[in-house]
């Protein structure tokens, strides 16, 4: 059975006269990967702001349920969505703190857990086993993603240092490294070779599978979107145009319209004469 | 450019400075008998020209080999000091505890300027080196600091120890209120609001007379007591001297000795709580708001507490280090917290290599003792202390010592 995670209910956000998201209502489900995609300045990243509390919808109802309860993301602050409400991402382009350590980069990611852990850093300050416990189950969720991602031998390097690649996965492994219930990728695969993407799919996967994170996903790669996601949701000109299964939206007249153009009669008519 | 070249432009500098000198030094007017003289220096325009043509050549010379000159010496040693910090550090610590023994007044008194400077260094790295947040008005907490045990001394008789935490803590609050309205700003913008923040700090001391006795300042602050005993030659009723309960003979030496023990507690005690904090999520988290603000955010960190913590936690240093400038002084005003002080401080931890312990303490004493060193330069000495703050800045731009290591390491898979 289909269970709601997130419900985006009549959303809009206007920057002065420009629409960036016109009245966009999707359903994105637990257990499941939802991919949005949609041409260059559709409103992807511009949805993922809103969702993540960067920006603050001009209109619209953004609902995360969780097991218990739900949350209005719409009037949460930014932190406090990740913190509260579970929602994680990643950047454009990478955001990682460049100057620290992969290791460190994963252990600042599960700083409100920590920060408890060291009651207003006393704890931590006289090195009380409360807090040195919470340090080593951190390092040790740390070690399992570095693992996992394939970068422990790694984990020391200043993370402004590392590959391209690696710095990719670093990020996605310092979202998860946060507890989310969503996560959120924006373009994961961009700039990633074919071997790369397909080792991106498998961990994407796993994720979904192993440990039931939903996912949330903008791509302009093809072969990731069309492979892995279970549920696709067409934007253009921030108005969503179509929503439905891989399969579906491959057939979708107003897909191929939005990414390929329509040819109009008075151009055909042209091409017609140029030809004769 | 060739040789030819270089003659030329240093010939045209030189020109320059022979038109714009000959009025301004060549003519000067004396007062004569009846009417104005004219005095004429002809010979100093030309030795200004001559000056200018020199130091130009030199200067073409130098941008010309630039590219092939290697600062390598210069990096090199930074690298070995980073690489034996620990035994640089046991012998700077050892050199600093025999210091006292073996020195007079005077140096005693100038070693604690050094550990004050290390100590407000220490201070505002946590805020610029860790947490990133440029600050330029850092002295108004040191004056809070310094003022807050004056008065406390001045109206109600407390004594240094009693003072030392008030202070800090009255400085740490202040931060606080300063951080609220820079919580949005970053950078340059940051930098103007807390340099007009420290600005107003030293004009409410300076203005407010009938508390803070205006620019005639607040004077016989006294020094600390070493556990209950005074170092007064007489002292106050119900209280037994140091002199008394050790047998010693009177000399104004001990308390300056015991004073620079204290300042240097103070300052080590300072570098303990960094190294610490690095190690804590409060301090990771601070250098990953250095790093990328909006990342933080991302994470579910706030960057309110965490921007308001640093500014909280350095302000309070530079409240203790107040409290000790106060007692070493036994004199204060706002002339001691001007803007060039803020300057100085900041120069000390960017020099030294933002985040660096070890770099601060090394251009702390490398700026304090330039500064003293050039006193009787006075005029030339801010031109000196610049050039050489240029010197290092073309040799070293990220500070003396600039490598940064992790605050913590991947610890090896334990054996099930």
């Amino acid at each position: 059975m289909r269970v709601p995670l997130l419900e985006v209910e009549h959303l809009s956000m206007r920057f002065g006269g420009l629409l960036a998201i016109d009245d966009v209502s999707f359903t994105a489900f637990a257990r499941e990967i939802t991919a949005i995609i949609g041409p260059n300045g559709a409103g992807k990243t511009t949805l993922f702001n809103c969702l993540t509390g960067f920006y603050r919808p001009t209109s619209g109802k953004l609902t995360l349920h969780q097991a218990m309860r739900q949350h209005q993301l719409e009037r949460m602050a930014g932190f406090r969505i990740t913190r509260v409400a579970g929602v994680a991402r990643t950047f454009q382009n990478i955001r990682l703190f460049a100057g620290m350590s992969a290791l460190e980069n994963l252990i600042v990611a599960q700083h409100n857990k920590l920060m408890a852990a060291s009651k207003f850093s006393l704890a931590g300050l006289l090195g009380l086993p409360v807090y040195r416990n919470a340090e080593r189950a951190a390092v040790e969720q740390a070690r399992f993603w570095l693992d996992r991602l394939n970068l422990s031998d790694q984990a020391d390097r200043p993370a402004g240092t590392l590959p391209y690649g690696a710095q990719r996965r670093l990020e996605i492994g310092r979202a998860l490294c946060t507890g989310p219930h969503l996560l959120c990728l924006d373009e994961p695969a961009a700039g990633l070779n074919p071997t790369e993407s397909a080792e991106l799919n498998r961990l994407l996967v796993s994720i979904r599978d192993e440990l039931g994170i939903g996912i949330l996903l903008i791509e302009h790669d093809m072969s990731v979107v069309m492979t892995i996601s279970d549920h696709v949701i067409v934007l253009d000109h921030g108005a969503k145009i179509a929503d439905g299964t891989p399969a579906e939206i491959r057939a979708d007249a107003s897909v191929i319209k939005a990414y390929l153009g329509e040819p109009d009669d008075a151009d055909l008519a042209q091409i017609e004469r140029d030809l004769a | 450019m060739g040789w030819r070249h270089r003659v030329i432009d240093a010939g045209i500098t030189a020109l320059v400075v022979l038109v714009l000198t000959t009025p301004i030094v060549g003519l000067k007017l004396v007062p004569g008998q009846a009417a104005l003289g004219i005095e004429s220096h002809f010979g100093t325009v030309f030795i200004l020209a001559g000056a200018a043509f020199v130091l130009r050549l030199a200067l073409t010379l130098f941008l010309s080999v630039k590219g092939r000159l290697s600062f390598g010496a210069v990096t090199s040693i930074g690298a070995a000091i980073t690489r034996r910090t620990k035994s640089i550090a046991a012998i700077a610590l050892a050199g600093a505890v025999i210091l006292p023994f073996i020195t007079n007044g005077h140096i005693i008194q100038a070693a604690t300027m050094v550990l004050i400077y290390i100590m407000l260094g220490w201070g505002l790295n946590i805020v610029v080196g860790l947490a990133g947040l440029l600050d330029l008005g850092y002295v108004a907490f040191y004056g809070v600091g310094a003022y807050t045990f004056g008065l406390m001394s001045s109206h109600f008789g407390w004594g240094f120890w009693q003072c030392l935490p008030l202070a800090g803590l009255f400085a740490a609050s202040l931060g606080m209120i300063l951080g609220f309205p820079v919580l949005r700003l970053r950078g340059d913008y940051l930098a103007i609001v807390t340099l007009g923040f420290g600005e107003i700090i030293r004009i409410i001391l300076l203005n407010w007379t009938s508390l803070t006795n205006g620019p005639n300042g607040i004077g016989d602050i006294p020094r600390p007591s070493f556990f209950g005993l005074s170092f007064l030659r007489r002292p106050p009723h119900g209280m037994s001297s140091v002199w008394d309960v050790f047998g010693l003979s009177f000399s104004p030496l001990y308390a300056q000795g015991f004073l620079y023990f204290v300042v240097m507690a103070l300052a080590l005690g300072t570098n303990l709580f960094t190294l610490r904090m690095r190690r804590l999520p409060i301090g990771r988290a601070w250098e990953a708001l250095r790093e990328d603000e909006i990342a933080c955010r991302a994470l579910g960190i706030n960057p309110t507490n965490i921007k308001l913590s640093a500014f909280a936690i350095g302000a309070m240093f530079a409240g203790f280090a107040g409290v000790v400038f106060a007692a070493t002084q036994t004199f204060i005003s706002p002339e001691s917290f001007t803007f060039s002080e803020s300057a100085m401080i900041l120069a000390i931890v960017v020099l030294g290599g933002m985040g660096r312990q070890m770099g601060i303490v090394l251009s702390a004493t490398a700026l304090v003792t330039l500064q003293e060193a050039l006193r009787d330069f006075d005029q030339y000495r801010m031109l000196m202390f610049g050039a050489a703050m240029v010197a290092i800045m073309v040799a070293r731009p990220r500070g003396l010592l600039s490598y940064r290591a992790p605050s913590i390491l991947l610890p090896p898979v334990q054996a099930a």
